[in-house]
């Protein structure tokens, strides 16, 4: 099978990367080992073909800085609140499986995100669709709708701090549309459950404005009204 | 000569704490995997606290060997952790709803189960 040639430029980053590695294994910090170790992922990168990772072109190491600790604090947070309900809760937990719709259709992100969100103790990615870039997270302990939308709230807050750090350029004007109206992308379930019509009128004409300045359609609402059409079928074979 | 010994008094400290907090995360772990009670829970109580747990067994060890090589090894070793223990958790998650290893009446919410059936609904008989 003749396979698409990945540029070189592409591939340096992870071609580093593994000449970090190697110097790792080998405990020798120096230059010499580094360029062995690219040269080897070098030919390792050629050989074993992998589909390029296409980032945005832009990385914002602030917000990465941001991301990072919010990901370190609620990490440990996270952790003895896991080890407290395995002890003090135990057999008589309620879980719960909750759709998140992400703003952004750019693998990566839905990658990194789904990612960020597994690592934080009490939430599992258990399935994605990618058509809609909707993860369903199982949620250890939550009982209720408030816990339920504070949990979607909380991955939607941890999708707009990694957009804000590698994301496109479309997306992040979109997290910051949304910062300046005030609200968070996608339905709650109490929205989503609602017959269409009652949904709250829709945004005002100056939302409107806003969110197509922001380089965003507000079709929004016609996407999430139109979930039931047969082309979204990703995840058909769940049933099987 | 006294500076160096505090400094090694804290040091050996913060990883004797570091110790000790990783090993409670094990416990935990092992902890939730005895009471809780079906495949979904049992995951996080498996996986997750480890991440935390495994980073403090590392840093205690970096900390110990006093050195900054180890902490850039301990600090690859988190990260490929931290790469690999999401897939794995996934997939097991994933198979468990899809072959209903689970348990329906600890799930409070299961808006998965809805788009499942919303898209099964749409597909014609002689597809599904």
């Amino acid at each position: 099978m003749k396979r698409p040639k990945t540029p070189l430029k592409l591939e340096l980053p992870l071609i580093c990367f593994l000449g970090f590695f190697w110097m790792a294994i080998w405990q020798d910090f120096t230059l010499g080992t580094f360029l062995i170790g690219a040269i080897y992922a070098t030919i390792i990168v050629r050989v074993f073909y992998l589909p390029p990772l296409r980032g945005s072109g832009r990385l914002n190491l602030w917000w990465g800085l941001v991301f990072t600790l919010r990901f370190l604090v609620k990490m440990i947070a996270a952790s003895f609140q896991v080890s407290w309900i395995a002890v003090a809760v135990g057999p008589k937990v309620k879980n719960s499986i909750i759709s998140v719709q992400l703003r952004s259709h750019d693998d990566l992100i839905v990658t990194l995100t789904g990612h960020a969100l597994a690592l934080v103790p009490g939430s599992l990615v258990l399935d994605v669709d990618r058509t809609t870039a909707t993860l369903y997270l199982h949620a250890l302990d939550v009982d209720s709708d408030e816990d339920a939308e504070r949990i979607r709230q909380d991955a939607l807050r941890t999708e707009a701090l990694i957009i804000m750090t590698c994301g496109n350029r479309s997306d992040v004007a979109v997290v910051k549309a949304e910062k300046r109206l005030g609200r968070m992308s996608g339905f709650s379930k109490t929205e989503r459950d609602a017959p269409f019509i009652h949904r709250g009128g829709g945004p005002s004409e100056a939302d409107r404005d806003a969110e197509r300045a922001a380089g965003r359609t507000p079709e929004r609402t016609d996407i999430a009204a139109s979930a039931d059409s047969p082309e979204r079928t990703t995840i058909e074979e769940v049933e099987h | 000569m006294f500076d160096s010994l505090d400094a090694d008094l804290i040091l050996d400290a913060v990883a004797s704490v570091l110790l000790v907090l990783g090993g409670l995360m094990s416990l935990a772990a092992g902890v939730g995997l005895v009471r809780l009670p079906d495949l979904h829970s049992r995951m996080h109580a498996a996986t997750k606290p480890q991440v935390l747990g495994l980073l403090s067994l590392l840093l205690a060890a970096a900390i110990t060997w006093r050195s900054w090589e180890w902490v850039a090894i301990v600090l690859l070793a988190w990260g490929l952790q931290l790469l690999t223990a999401p897939v794995s958790a996934h997939v097991v998650g994933r198979s468990g709803y899809r072959t209903k290893h689970m348990r329906r009446d600890l799930l409070t919410h299961d808006e998965l189960a809805s788009a499942v059936e919303r898209i099964s609904r749409d597909i014609p008989p002689s597809r599904g």
